[in-house]
């Protein structure tokens, strides 16, 4: 066949999640990634600006440009965006809580670039349900939370029609340990829920609802089980459409579209042996490519390094390339559906589909989505799940090459340069965005920010739409942190369950687990009263799993575990090592924020009088910095490596042991 | 602490009573620590504390009721209201063990999150260790120590049906929160498996009409005057989310804790509890057969209630006896 003449389809969107250090710098990095061919951006926040605190919020501290970009002004935005017209740009928001505010100050700098705003497009993550079960950037109660993401989607749906108001995920879920099954079941149990309150809202005229439908995508999971994973696509496809169809009425074919974008999975990246990371990856981006009739419209790839710290641009842009050589290179968009009329694919989807309208019909019998996730059933499942995955792990069931079999490496050219293979973030950023936060602050009209103020908290008190007093507060040079705090005093704040009150699932008794045991409650005999262990996540970072694996992992070892939950100052921390009597302190940080926290901690309890607890921290922590980290005086540092948990246990029965002067048993 | 590192008794009772928060937590750890040198310095660290008045006095509070019906974010609701009327709150928040491993997952501080400049609030979890029914034997001599230093001292215990008499015998008010649309509180207490609380309280007001019909079910099930006589029961309605009826809850407490001091009730109460605790850990650790011989429940109870002995040293008395018994049994040849 002559080359020249043979149709491809049009490859998807491609796009790096990035964001970091300030809005300069991060706008750099955009103009450089599209000049390498990358087709749309996506914007990674910092935790303060996703959770709703100015960069000097004390809670911001160390966490000001780490996992993403600080935006705390209009100001800020506009240097995001500067020389990117956003009239031609689609540009995809990582953000949930404050989603309707980042939505405004993209539509106030849309208006200073001249570009009309209805000329916008892109999306916003805005799924708030999710947070609640995994990723932990949540602010308010859900009723309100889901007020705001129904908000932001009739807002849009009049007055930004080519805008994705939001992007429902089961990427987080299935980070969260989900199975393809609960991945199906809860994202499209969350659609429902939304839905059907932009419905209950009254916002949109009937004859309208079925182009709300049509804008609803979705943000999905591809783990490295490749197979079942492109059968999953099949089967949210086919389960979306009939939904549409049957409960929203949506007659045209092309309004029942499940349009999706991709990230694929970062749980099962490893930090040994990292150079692996790069065919898991690309295997699972053909998962989301191979079946055209459940290709996804978008894709971002993780860099090799994602569980070794901050990928640099160089990795990035290998992830990117990735993307062009299956896109450009290889066949794969000659061809029509590839899996079509195959029994075996059919069957699976089948299998996943009926497993799937179980678990629907168990989360619709509670009522729905937000009250299967406020009386904690959902992340019960998602615990068990995970700490299921966990065991087969650490018993060799599930194999891991590099992690749990095959573990001998040769020294690895990649990890071996002066950076140790990532990103050294820049100390200066977050002292930089809060002298500059604090000149813009000072320099803005304060009567107009007052006034735009109490027009936006009468709105959220009495019920109106909430994007258009946002888009006057943008204007007006509203910070992140003013905005959020007038909606905490409004909506309240909140926290959600975590899981870990599930029973003990399958312990038939594991000779490691008796030893742990035994350590335990000796050593517990030993010191006087059983081993208390406080876990706590200091920072803004939500990602929770980790802890909570630890906290029911620790109590099946005998553990007294008491688990203080997220966002968490170093004050709190402390103060609750003091009044619950810990024997050991375990922190969990994901954002790379460890340094700072510890320092501070340390700071804390020593200020308040306690003396020789020992603290210990898990995370993703290069090895320089765990280095840094015991030297400042941590007993023990965990990292996604260590996944035998029988064997962490042990380890902190030991730093409990040497902190008392008993003698350690390894 | 290593035996060599206890602490000076007697300082300690004193910094306790000055609500110094690091004496606080040593004399916590101490009442936890069941070696025996520990067990003789928190005897005389008690007997020290015992003597301060402020012991005796404070509001010694019990929460209640079925997992998920909200009693940690009703407790957190309640501390900011106390700590607004200018009260010093000190809070035992005890969850089950797990019988499989003797672990705990304490998950109560989760919702307690409070301010960390505040020296007015001080939580401690306790895991239930499968003694006492449901009640850590610890937390009786621990609410000694929170009532020397605090105005009110809470204690949370999550229970359904017979559990929950053990938190009623031993504080002044005890407070059931029951869960909107689950009809076990009424049977419970319909069936009499439920001992009558002082107030009963139904969260989640803000579920609207199910929280009403339970409020109503609750309201017609029960007899109002309380067993103990001179108290109308109240059934309450709030919302730990949204902050509603938590005032009126506080309030209701308060009354009930005006009626105890007006009636001169407080002391013999907690007289009662102090014997009522004493004779559980004879019972634990000697059996049916040890309190027998000490000359049965009845009249160990009224001895205990007019001795007026710090709780260690009365304990430790009758202990000394009932071993006493056993070292005279002549072995049968």
């Amino acid at each position: 066949m002559n080359q020249k003449t043979v149709q491809r389809d049009r490859p998807w969107l491609m796009r790096t999640y990035s964001g970091h250090s300030s809005a300069t710098a991060s706008n750099e990095l955009y103009r450089m990634n599209l000049s390498k061919g990358q087709t749309g951006l996506s914007v990674a926040f910092d935790l303060p600006t996703q959770t709703g605190y100015d960069s000097d919020h004390p809670l911001a501290r160390g966490e000001v440009g780490k996992v993403g970009v600080p935006i705390s002004h209009i100001a800020d935005m506009e240097s995001l965006f500067d020389q990117i017209p956003l009239g031609q740009m689609n540009t995809s928001m990582t953000i949930n809580a404050t989603a309707p505010w980042l939505l405004a100050l993209y539509v106030a700098v849309a208006e200073r670039q001249g570009v009309d705003p209805s000329q916008l497009q892109g999306t916003t993550q805005n799924d708030v349900l999710k947070e609640y079960l995994s990723r932990g950037t949540y602010i308010f109660p859900p009723e309100p939370s889901v007020r705001l993401t129904t908000d932001l989607i009739a807002y849009t749906v009049d007055n930004i029609p080519k805008w994705n108001p939001t992007n429902i995920c089961s990427y987080h879920l299935q980070e969260a340990g989900a199975t393809p099954t609960q991945e199906l079941a809860y994202a499209l149990s969350t659609a429902i829920a939304i839905l059907d309150a932009v419905q209950a809202s009254g916002q949109i005229a009937q004859e309208r609802f079925q182009a709300v439908v049509g804008r609803i995508s979705f943000f999905v999971n591809a783990g490295i089980r490749f197979v079942e994973e492109t059968c999953k696509m099949r089967a949210f496809g086919r389960m979306w459409d009939t939904m549409a169809q049957e409960r929203y009425g949506v007659d045209d074919p092309k309004q029942r579209r499940f349009r999706y974008g991709v990230q694929v999975n970062s749980l099962g990246l490893t930090e040994s042996q990292p150079e692996n990371n790069v065919q898991r990856i690309v295997l699972e981006m053909l998962a989301v490519t191979l079946s055209k009739n459940a290709r996804a419209r978008a894709i971002q790839l993780p860099a090799w390094n994602e569980a070794l710290g901050l990928p640099r641009p160089w990795d990035q842009q290998w992830a990117l390339r990735m993307q062009q050589v299956l896109a450009l290179e290889t066949d794969l968009l000659e061809y029509g559906d590839l899996l079509d009329g195959s029994p075996m694919v059919e069957a699976k989807v089948q299998e996943l589909i009926v497993g799937a309208e179980a678990e629907m019909a168990r989360v619709a019998e509670q009522g729905g989505m937000v009250q299967a996730i406020e009386s904690g059933y959902v992340k019960r499942e998602l615990v068990q799940s995970h700490t299921r995955r966990m065991r087969n792990i650490e018993s060799g069931d599930l194999k891991i090459v590099g992690v749990n079999c095959f573990q001998e490496t040769a020294q690895s050219p990649l990890t071996s340069g002066t950076d140790a293979g990532i990103m050294k973030v820049n100390v200066q950023a977050e002292r930089d965005q809060i002298v500059a936060l604090q000149a813009f602050r000072a320099a803005r009209s304060q009567g107009e920010v007052d006034a735009s103020l109490a027009q936006l908290r009468a709105a959220a008190a009495d019920g109106a739409n909430i994007m258009p007093s946002s888009i006057v507060c943008a204007r007006a040079g509203v910070t992140t942190g003013e905005w959020s705090e007038v909606l905490r005093d409004v909506f309240g704040e909140y926290r959600a369950p975590t899981g870990i009150d599930i029973s003990m699932v399958g312990q038939t008794g594991s000779a490691a687990l008796d030893d742990v045991r035994e350590r335990v409650r000796k050593t517990g005999e030993e010191l006087g009263r059983p081993l208390r262990l406080l876990i706590g996540k200091p920072g803004l970072d939500g990602h929770s799993n980790g802890a909570e694996q630890i906290a029911v992992k620790g109590r099946d070892a005998g553990f007294e575990i008491v688990y203080e939950g997220i966002r968490l100052t170093p004050a709190q921390i402390a103060r609750a090592a003091q009044e619950e009597g810990a024997h050991l302190i375990g922190l969990s940080v994901l954002s790379g924020s460890h340094l700072e926290l510890v320092e501070d901690i340390y700071g804390e309890l020593e200020k308040i009088g306690v003396s020789g607890v020992p603290l210990i921290i898990g995370g993703i922590i290069p090895e320089d910095d765990a280095r840094q980290l015991k030297d400042q005086g941590v007993a023990a540092v965990f990292t996604p490596k260590d996944v035998d948990m029988n064997a962490i246990m042990a380890d902190m029965v030991d730093v409990i042991r040497r902190a008392n002067g008993l003698e350690a048993y390894a | 602490m290593n035996s060599s590192e206890l602490p000076d008794p007697a300082e300690l009772a004193d910094a306790v009573s000055r609500g110094e928060r690091a004496a606080l937590a040593t004399a916590l750890n101490l009442l936890d620590d069941r070696r025996s040198e520990s067990r003789q310095c928190a005897a005389q660290f008690l007997a020290r504390l015992q003597q301060d008045e402020s012991c005796a006095g404070g509001r010694l509070i019990g929460i209640t009721g079925p997992p998920g019906a909200g009693k940690s974010s009703l407790t957190a609701a309640l501390i900011t209201v106390w700590r607004q009327r200018g009260l010093r709150v000190g809070v035992l928040a005890v969850d089950p063990s797990s019988p499989v491993s003797g672990g705990a997952l304490l998950g109560d501080r989760l919702r307690m999150k409070t301010s960390s400049d505040d020296d007015g609030v001080f939580v401690r979890s306790l895991a239930c260790r499968g003694e006492f029914g449901g009640l850590s034997a610890e937390v009786w001599p621990m609410s000694l120590v929170m009532l020397a230093a605090f105005d009110v001292t809470l204690i949370e215990t999550v229970g359904v049906g017979q559990r929950e008499i053990d938190v009623s015998r031993m504080c002044d008010t005890t407070c059931y929160v029951a869960q909107p649309g689950s009809g076990d509180s009424v049977q419970f207490l319909k069936a009499g498996i439920l001992e009558v609380p002082h107030i009963l309280v139904v969260n989640k007001e803000d579920m609207g009409a199910v929280a009403r019909r339970t409020l109503s079910e609750l309201g017609a099930a029960m007899n109002r005057e309380h067993s103990d006589g001179h108290w109308q029961v109240p059934v309450l309605s709030a919302s730990a989310t949204r902050g509603s009826g938590i005032e009126a809850l506080a309030d209701a407490m308060e009354q009930h804790h005006e009626m105890l001091l007006a009636r001169n009730e407080l002391g013999p109460r907690r007289q009662r509890y102090q014997a009522q605790w004493i004779l559980k850990r004879l019972l634990d650790e000697f059996g049916s057969f040890g309190i027998e011989r000490l000359g049965g429940e009845r009249e160990i109870f009224d001895q205990l209630q007019v001795q007026d002995l710090a709780l260690f040293e009365q304990y430790e008395q009758l202990r000394q006896r009932t071993v006493g018994f056993y070292n005279d049994i002549q072995p049968v040849l």
